[in-house]
């Protein structure tokens, strides 16, 4: 069974989604995704000890050698990937069940967790493969399953937020498709691995040159970079709070995930940055995403539209780092990709518990709730600091390796750039505390209770990975350095 | 090719959204016969059917219920000009060095596929080398195809599902009695059709191997006939036909068929797919997983179809009800 | 060289017409039609650079020595599929769109949730 784990990796979410329909009581659905979500992590935790162990995994789907055939490689790069995807995934399962009990009607239960488990499928899928269209076929079955996985949020503007986010969406698949589609008529290939073998010969061409335009754009619109992240704050803020959640943390990772794949691994280091202006571009647009969003952060209403544009400025903050493009810059973007998603799973996970107790996400209905769930705002601020980049959370790292990276590379302006960010994410963090905990409780809302353990066991999970990741640094740093130098070492 | 470009154009112009889903149609129907002209008969089978024929369908249920016209727009679009304009220089300026059309020497048909056209029939043993490709090759890919409608359906499902009482089904099946004279000719000449249509269908299906078909094309028009019953007979006939939580297990059904097949290789040693596990020897295996793996294909294929027409035109009945009650 | 590129420029405009459609119109179905003729438009492209000159289609028969290349149909076979499931997830939301908005074109829907906040 072992030497079959990057399939099961897989095909366990992507064959128990149709089996959810068997079952009838939603409890039992429940259920039955938390274990398949468990087991899809522990098969990740497997994986990476075997690639730290020997190696790059190589698996030949249908028995065909690549390229006649699809394959899928793991590496230090994938397996890195497929942790957090399955180790949030599960996390979040686990206060799913009451929090959907809000949110969404009861006979739409069963469909939430099948949607859910094809949507963890799809993440798992593009992020194993080796093969450029295996890639856009994955895509589309997390894309598709995203679509309506927001869309059963409550407020209307979910099913708006959703459609905009399909056209967006489908647009930035399309773009992938013609990019993957030049670059199949320029070598014959479709296997990463060619690929990067075959695009040498070819890559004075215009032809590449297009196809390599329209790949980073199609990415670009998935991670939500500046000025392509229109979908997201809506989408993000309208969505069932649970989706959310496992989104928050998940989706725009694999984008960052496919650009670092295709620009290193496959283009090359040499073609990437020479090719188009890369570097000075995504300096520029992740500064820029990194401001713009953090700005709008702080005047927002809704605390969801204030963590989703956190977000985007956050995924600026892993552009730059790859910018930078030294093994020090990918390490840093590698270690935010796995802060980033501690830190905002945890946030959005305690948005979802404060929601369930109060109905809403508006900032005017804090007012104190630090005295009365002391365990959630607790956790919000926890995460915050992490946002801000507080010693001894996990943000501090992963920021610490970014200014080390700008450093190394004599960009001082960035480097005063990135403080400066920082000091902004202590303005909106600072806006909820201050809320939170400085002002007296609304009239009428003396009955509001802690959130249920359903929810404050997860929630307390992540901040205390949170912590427990911002000291003990060693295995996230060893991977992600590890990821780093191996993709250095691949590229012609 | 010039006649897709004068449609396109058309379509652009047209305010009218029932003649522009008709272009759309002619649009999808010119280009599957520009696929056959490229040799590509298993693609325009397919575009046939879906991208003609489901699309159009379905796109005309939407607008029952989203009304026919679309209001003119206020304002320039001049930033979207732009925008197309700078993307398709792009793109053309990508085609300069591109080899061109239709040579035998072009990369494409250099590396990979000589193997799939000169071997495949050992290896698969199967003359439509496009199904061998779809089937064993890449099976993996035409697994997460599966898959993608199989979530389609699961959304629409989420969106559109609409929970049906007792005594609307009784109120309906009176209105449906008394429209029986109405459209009998039409009903007649259905009911004598469908049974061909249906066999055709599994013609299709089992004949993929050696034509072009396959689970794909087949399971379209299975779909197809049934559509066409439930708008003839309407939908509480045909509810009674097919049911709901039926026909939801048969798609889940069709995708945990190809899967397992899958898993069966696995549990046989072989890697997943890999279908010489299933049989002692190599090629009657690849035989019999590629007719598996198809079956699941057209099972979920028609039963998400039908889900899909049933929930928009349940919808629509939910909404035509909401409206009669209320004066 | 015009010859041996036509058919791939006349692909792009196409293209190029899908995509004006969905980023310059208001209307939802409309857009919705944009992106097939959009991503139609992407297949033909494909296609285009499957074929080969004095080639068949790729069925293996008795005497035909010449086939045309049957990867890329494989991948637009599939790609189809995939097309024809956003169209119907695209659809499905413009109609509840319309039933929870009253309307389906951009402009009306956004100056609704500008009131609403």
């Amino acid at each position: 069974m072992l030497t079959h784990l990057p399939i099961l990796q897989v095909i366990v979410p992507l064959m128990a989604a149709p089996l959810c329909l068997f079952l009838t009581r939603s409890r039992l659905v429940w259920l039955f995704a938390l274990i398949v979500s468990g087991v899809a992590f522990l098969i990740s935790s497997l994986l990476l000890q075997q690639v730290m162990d020997s190696g790059t995994i190589i698996y030949m789907l249908g028995g065909w050698d690549a390229p006649w055939g699809i394959e899928y490689r793991i590496d230090y790069l994938n397996a890195l990937l497929l942790l957090i995807i399955s180790a949030i995934s599960t996390i979040v399962l686990i206060a799913a069940h009451t929090s959907i009990q809000q949110e969404i009607p009861e006979d739409r239960h069963t469909l939430f967790y099948i949607l859910y488990l094809l949507s963890l499928a799809g993440m798992l899928g593009i992020v194993a493969t080796a093969d450029a269209f295996n890639v856009f076929v994955f895509l589309e079955i997390s894309s598709l399953s995203a679509y309506a996985l927001i869309a059963l949020g409550k407020d209307r503007r979910a099913l708006w937020a959703a459609y905009q986010y399909l056209i967006m969406g489908t647009i930035g698949a399309t773009f992938i498709l013609i990019g993957i589609g030049l670059m199949y008529q320029m070598t014959g290939t479709l296997n990463m691995y060619d690929l990067s073998q075959r695009l040498p010969e070819v890559d004075n061409s215009r032809t590449v040159f297009v196809a390599f335009a329209f790949f980073i754009v199609g990415v670009c619109l998935k991670l939500a970079l500046f000025p392509l992240h229109l979908w997201l704050p809506n989408a993000y803020a309208y969505a069932p709070s649970i989706v959310t959640a496992f989104f928050a943390a998940t989706a725009t990772k694999v984008a960052v995930y496919l650009l670092i794949r295709f620009t290193f691994s496959i283009f090359g280091l040499s073609f990437s940055f020479t090719a188009l202006p890369l570097q000075m571009l995504f300096v520029v647009l992740g500064l820029l995403g990194i401001f713009v969003a953090s700005f709008a952060a702080i005047y927002q209403a809704n605390v969801k539209h204030l963590f989703a544009y956190s977000s985007i400025a956050q995924i600026g903050y892993m552009i730059v780092g790859f910018s930078v493009s030294s093994v020090t810059g990918l390490t840093a973007t590698l270690l935010h990709l796995f802060n980033h998603a501690l830190m905002k799973s945890a946030l959005f996970l305690a948005l979802a518990a404060v929601v369930y107790r109060i109905g809403s996400a508006q900032l005017s209905q804090f007012h104190g709730l630090g005295r009365q769930m002391p365990y959630t705002m607790a956790a919000i601020v926890i995460g915050g600091l992490s946002l801000i980049g507080v010693p001894l959370t996990v943000g501090f790292v992963s920021k610490w390796y970014l200014v080390l990276a700008t450093l190394e590379n004599g960009w001082w302006p960035v480097t005063v750039l990135i403080l400066l960010g920082s000091l902004l994410a202590i303005v909106y963090v600072w806006r909820i505390v201050e809320v939170a905990y400085f002002k007296a409780p609304l009239a009428g809302s003396e009955s509001i209770k802690e959130a249920p353990m359903s929810f404050l066991i997860p929630i307390w999970t992540l901040v205390i990975a949170n912590i427990y990741f911002g000291i003990d640094t060693r295995l996230s740093i060893q991977v992600a350095q590890a990821a780093a130098h191996s993709l250095f070492g691949v590229t012609p | 090719m010039a006649f897709l470009v004068a449609v396109a154009i058309a379509i652009v112009r047209m305010k009218d959204l029932f003649a522009v889903i008709m272009l759309s149609g002619i649009y999808g129907l010119l280009s599957a016969s520009f696929f056959v002209a490229m040799d590509a008969v298993d693609v325009a089978f397919t575009e046939a059917s879906v991208g003609a024929g489901i699309s159009t369908l379905l796109m005309l249920v939407a607008i029952t219920m989203t009304g026919r016209t679309e209001n003119p727009s206020r304002h320039k679009p001049l930033l979207a000009l732009a925008v197309v304009t700078v993307t398709g220089s792009l793109l053309i300026y990508g085609t300069l060095d591109m080899p061109y059309f239709g040579l035998a020497q072009d990369p494409v048909h250099l590396h990979v596929a000589p193997r799939y056209i000169n071997d495949s029939m050992q290896e698969v043993g199967v003359p439509n080398i496009v199904t061998s490709v779809l089937a064993s090759y890449r099976a993996f890919d035409t697994f997460g195809e599966v898959v993608v409608i199989f979530t389609a359906g699961m959304g629409v499902l989420a969106l559109l599902s609409v929970v049906r009482h007792p005594k609307d089904i009784a109120e309906i099946d009176s209105i449906n009695k008394s429209m029986h004279e109405e459209h009998l000719i039409l009903r007649i000449v259905a009911k004598m059709l469908i049974p061909f249509i249906l066999l055709f269908a599994l013609y299709v299906q089992f004949h993929g191997d050696y034509g072009p078909g396959g689970g794909f094309q087949a399971g379209v028009i299975f779909a197809a006939a049934i559509i066409l019953y439930a708008m003839l007979f309407g939908m509480s006939t045909a509810r009674r036909v097919i049911n709901q939580s039926f026909i939801q297990m048969f798609a889940a059904i069709g995708v945990l068929l190809y899967g397992s097949v899958g898993v069966i290789s696995l549990l046989n040693g072989k890697n997943f797919l890999d279908y010489s596990a299933l049989s002692v020897d190599p090629v009657a295996g690849q035989h019999l997983g590629i007719l598996l793996i198809e079956l699941g294909v057209g099972f979920t294929v028609t039963a998400v179809m039908v889900i899909i027409f049933f929930n928009f035109a349940g919808r629509r009945k939910d909404q035509q009800n909401k409206e009669k009650n209320e004066p | 060289m015009i010859m041996g590129l036509y058919n791939y420029w006349v692909v792009v405009v196409l293209m190029m017409v899908g995509f004006y459609i969905v980023i310059a119109h208001g209307n939802l179905i409309k857009k919705i039609v944009g992106l097939s003729i959009f991503q139609t438009s992407v297949f033909i492209f494909y296609i285009s650079m499957a074929k080969v000159d004095g080639g068949t289609a790729p069925i293996l028969a008795e005497g035909i020595k010449q086939y045309s290349n049957p990867l890329p149909h494989v991948l637009i076979l599939t790609a189809i599929v995939v097309g024809i499931a956003t169209t119907a997830l695209g659809l499905a939301l413009a109609v509840r769109i319309k039933e929870a908005y009253g309307s389906i074109e951009e402009e009306e829907i956004q100056e609704k949730d500008n009131l609403d906040c």
